[in-house]
Order: C-alpha cells, then sequence, then structure tokens
C-alpha cells in the first residue's frame, strides 16, 4: 500500500497518527505504480560518532556499525543516503574533531551505496564554522537533482546562533526563483525550519524565512534531525519530518522538564533509535508521492514496533 | 504687606506640594528597575533562576567569565551575546505571570546543551 502525500496530511490532520510503514522492499512493494523515475533512498541522522557514555548507549562503538548493516542488507538498495547532521559528537579540540571525522568517514565507507550527502549538525560545525566538515565531507549547503527531484542542503548549524543566515537565504532565494512552482521539492537539513520547540533549542531562529521562501512552491517536503525522535508537522502545506537518531533517543518534546538524553533499555536495546527509508514514486499529477519508512537499528524484522 | 490668610495658604500649598512629591517618589522607588547581575561560564548561568516582578521593569546585566556565550529567552523574546569582558544589557518589563526557560544558543562545548535557566515572573 502507498500512503500519498494528500493522504499523509489527512491522516496528520486528525492528530497525528502513526503512519509509517514497517520495513520492505521496493521489489515487494511494487503494486504496478511505478515508474522508471521511481527511487528510494535513506536518511540517517545523528550519529553523534565519539559520544561516550555507556548509561547511555553502552554500544556507541557499534550502534552506527549495525545500521550500516541493516542498510547494506536491503534488498533494494538506496539510490543515495543523506547524513543530516551530528555526523560526530562535539569536542573543542580541533585535532580530536577531525580524528572523529576520518573515523566516521572510515567507517560508514563500509556502505555499499557510494553516493553520500552529508549535511553539518551544530556538533560537527559550530566550533569551526563548519571548516572542519568541509575538509572531510564538502560544502554545508548545496543543491542536487535526482530523478526530477530537486534536492536543497540547507545548512543551519554553522552561523554562530545556528541560523540560516543572510547569505544563505539569499542563496536559497536565488536557486529557488528559476524552478516552476510544481517542481517537486526536497529540503534536507538539521534543525527544525519551524518553532517545534524554541526553550529547547528546537527551532532555527530564521527558519520562518526559508519556510516563507519554500511556501509558494506546492510540492515541498522537509525532511531533519537534531531531535533524535520521529516527527511530523505541516507548516501550511508543507510537510516537515524529523528522523530518529543513531546515538541516543531525546523525550517527546515537553514531555520532561528537561531534554535529556534518554536512558538505554537492557529489555529493548536501541529503542528509540533508527533511520529512515524514503520512497518516491510518481504520484497521478506526475509529481512524487513519498512513503516514509522507519527502520529500527537492527532488524527486528517489524521495523519500529 | 500680606495678610495672614495669604501665608496660611501658601504655608498649606507647599504642604500639598511635598506630600505630592513624597508620593511620586514612593511611587517611583516601587516602579524602580530590578537590576539582576548574571555570570555565564561553561555551562552555567549564575543565578539560574531569576525571580522578577510582573509590570516592573528588568534590566538583566550579564558577564562571561570564560568564552562567547549567548542567552535567549524564546518565550519573553529577549537575546543577548555575552562577551569576556563586557556586560551586555537586556530590558524587559515583564506582562505576565509564569515560568519562563532561557539557554545558551551560541553552541560553547561539551556541555552546552545543559546551559539553561528559568525566569520566574511574580504577580
Amino acid at each position: 500500500m502507498i500512503i500519498s502525500r494528500r493522504d499523509f496530511l489527512k491522516v496528520a490532520g486528525v492528530g497525528g497518527a502513526v503512519f509509517l510503514m514497517g520495513p520492505r522492499n521496493l521489489a515487494e512493494a511494487a503494486d504496478g505504480h511505478s515508474t522508471q523515475d521511481d527511487f528510494f533512498f535513506v536518511q540517517m541522522s545523528d550519529t553523534h560518532w565519539g559520544f561516550n557514555d555507556p548509561k547511555i548507549n553502552p554500544d556507541s562503538q557499534g550502534t552506527l556499525k549495525k545500521a550500516i548493516a541493516y542498510v547494506n542488507s536491503l534488498e533494494t538498495q538506496p539510490d543515495f543516503i543523506a547524513f543530516t547532521g551530528d555526523l560526530t559528537h562535539n569536542t573543542e579540540d580541533p585535532g580530536e574533531r577531525r580524528k572523529r571525522m576520518a573515523e566516521f568517514r572510515d567507517i560508514i565507507s563500509e556502505l555499499k551505496v557510494k553516493n553520500i550527502k552529508f549535511l553539518p549538525g551544530e556538533h560537527d560545525a559550530s566550533f569551526d564554522k563548519g571548516e572542519a566538515f568541509q575538509e572531510f565531507f564538502g560544502k554545508t549547503h548545496y543543491i542536487f537533482d535526482h530523478k526530477g527531484v530537486h534536492f536543497i542542503a540547507i545548512d543551519n548549524v554553522s552561523e554562530k546562533t545556528s541560523t540560516i543566515g543572510d547569505a544563505q537565504l539569499q542563496w536559497l532565494s536565488e536557486i529557488l526563483k528559476p524552478l516552476d512552482k510544481e517542481s517537486p521539492i526536497v529540503v534536507l537539513t538539521h534543525r527544525p525550519l519551524f518553532d517545534l520547540l524554541p526553550k529547547w533549542d528546537w527551532w532555527t531562529q530564521d527558519g520562518a524565512k526559508a519556510m516563507e521562501l519554500l511556501m509558494p512552491f506546492k510540492n515541498v517536503i522537509v525532511l531533519y534531525g537534531h531531535i533524535h525522535q520521529e516527527n511530523h508537522h505541516v507548516a501550511g502545506h508543507i510537510p516537515l519530518y524529523s528522523a530518529r537518531g543513531l546515538m541516543y533517543p531525546l523525550p517527546a518534546p515537553a514531555s520532561l522538564p528537561k531534554r535529556i538524553q534518554l536512558p538505554w533499555d537492557p529489555a529493548d536495546p536501541y529503542k528509540g533509535m533508527g533511520f529512515r527509508g524514503v520512497e518516491a514514486r510518481a504520484g497521478k499529477t506526475g509529481n512524487p508521492e513519498y512513503q516514509l519508512t522507519g527502520y529500527s537499528v537492527i532488524n527486528k524484522g517489524g521495523g519500529y514496533r | 504687606m500680606r495678610s495672614v490668610s495669604g501665608e496660611r495658604s501658601a504655608g498649606g500649598l507647599i504642604i500639598i506640594l511635598f506630600l505630592i512629591c513624597l508620593a511620586v517618589d514612593v511611587f517611583a522607588a516601587d516602579q524602580a528597575e530590578q537590576i539582576i547581575r548574571i555570570t555565564a561560564k561553561k555551562f552555567e548561568y549564575s543565578p539560574n533562576e531569576i525571580r522578577l516582578k510582573k509590570g516592573v521593569p528588568a534590566v538583566l546585566e550579564f558577564t562571561s567569565l570564560d568564552r562567547l556565550h549567548g542567552f535567549i529567552c524564546p518565550d519573553l523574546d529577549i537575546r543577548t551575546d555575552i562577551n569576556p569582558g563586557k556586560v551586555s544589557t537586556v530590558r524587559l518589563v515583564p506582562q505576565k505571570a509564569g515560568t519562563y526557560d532561557f539557554h545558551c544558543d551560541i553552541f560553547c562545548g561539551e556541555g552546552h546543551e545543559d546551559m539553561a535557566g528559568t525566569i520566574i515572573v511574580e504577580e
């Protein structure tokens, strides 16, 4: 079953019912709706390589490797994989930062898929305005097209207060200008572009300016990380989806007095962690419809559940 | 020659003016700015609980003891950079009683995400 974006909006409108499906592959999902433009990609986020607290994650050295093994085991391999920030855990030591980035790069070299897109999180880039990140992973904001979909990677962490900044907003405005308002656009970023919970720093201070630029476009979705859990929100007609992290989960917005890292649950290892598959299929109008699929760190045979 | 009644009137006026001035002074003292001095260092504010009175102007004076930090209280719409060696000032007149969380919005290290506090506005 394919859940169209229209159906999703309908579901989200009645109270955020869970619509994610268990893991499966495209071949199994084929229902005659497929076209040559259909594709599948994976979003991985908040791997925090270098984090070390056994009470929070006693398998901090193995979690990312297990998730990579799971991705490699998918019957249909993704066209590409996008890491949406906080690849590494922060350190003030520039040498240690680069060491963690080098280790991260070595670990993900085990992925079968070699087309990988990287975005920075504040843990990667806030100390040096993305200098080390760019040495290892390239630009912090950029665009690419894939099978007719425009992807826009927005950096909302390298500026001092984790903003997008006027220069990048101008760049965004320029790249959007020539696009048709019907163009399919997927925005990849680290922090929410809307005010999810500002008092927990779950926002982008000038995110509303980016949303304003995107609002005239009718086929936009935003995928982000930062909050280490699934969250589905619709701003105007634009859905924004956060992904789980791959080092530790965080509490649901405002569910606890403080935003703390949730401790490891020995009865349910890797609880609250995982990655996401995104299946894009040509809808009846010709624009893609997206199905998001949640995967745990290890294949438990039933996805998140 | 001034009349006695005129002298009495002038004396009464002076007394009335004195009482008005006294009342204004008392009112002004009551409305005097609350000045709160706050230091910031990795990864804490001191104090990290700030009590203000609703409707009374307040001045928050920040100094950093180590590096650049930020202060932001989104629900009160106030923020500032906090630079070492410099006093950063935020003025506000809290309009609504309640508890408002603030945090550092300039990434400052391993414990950055715990650098936070609350402003409590009392009736």
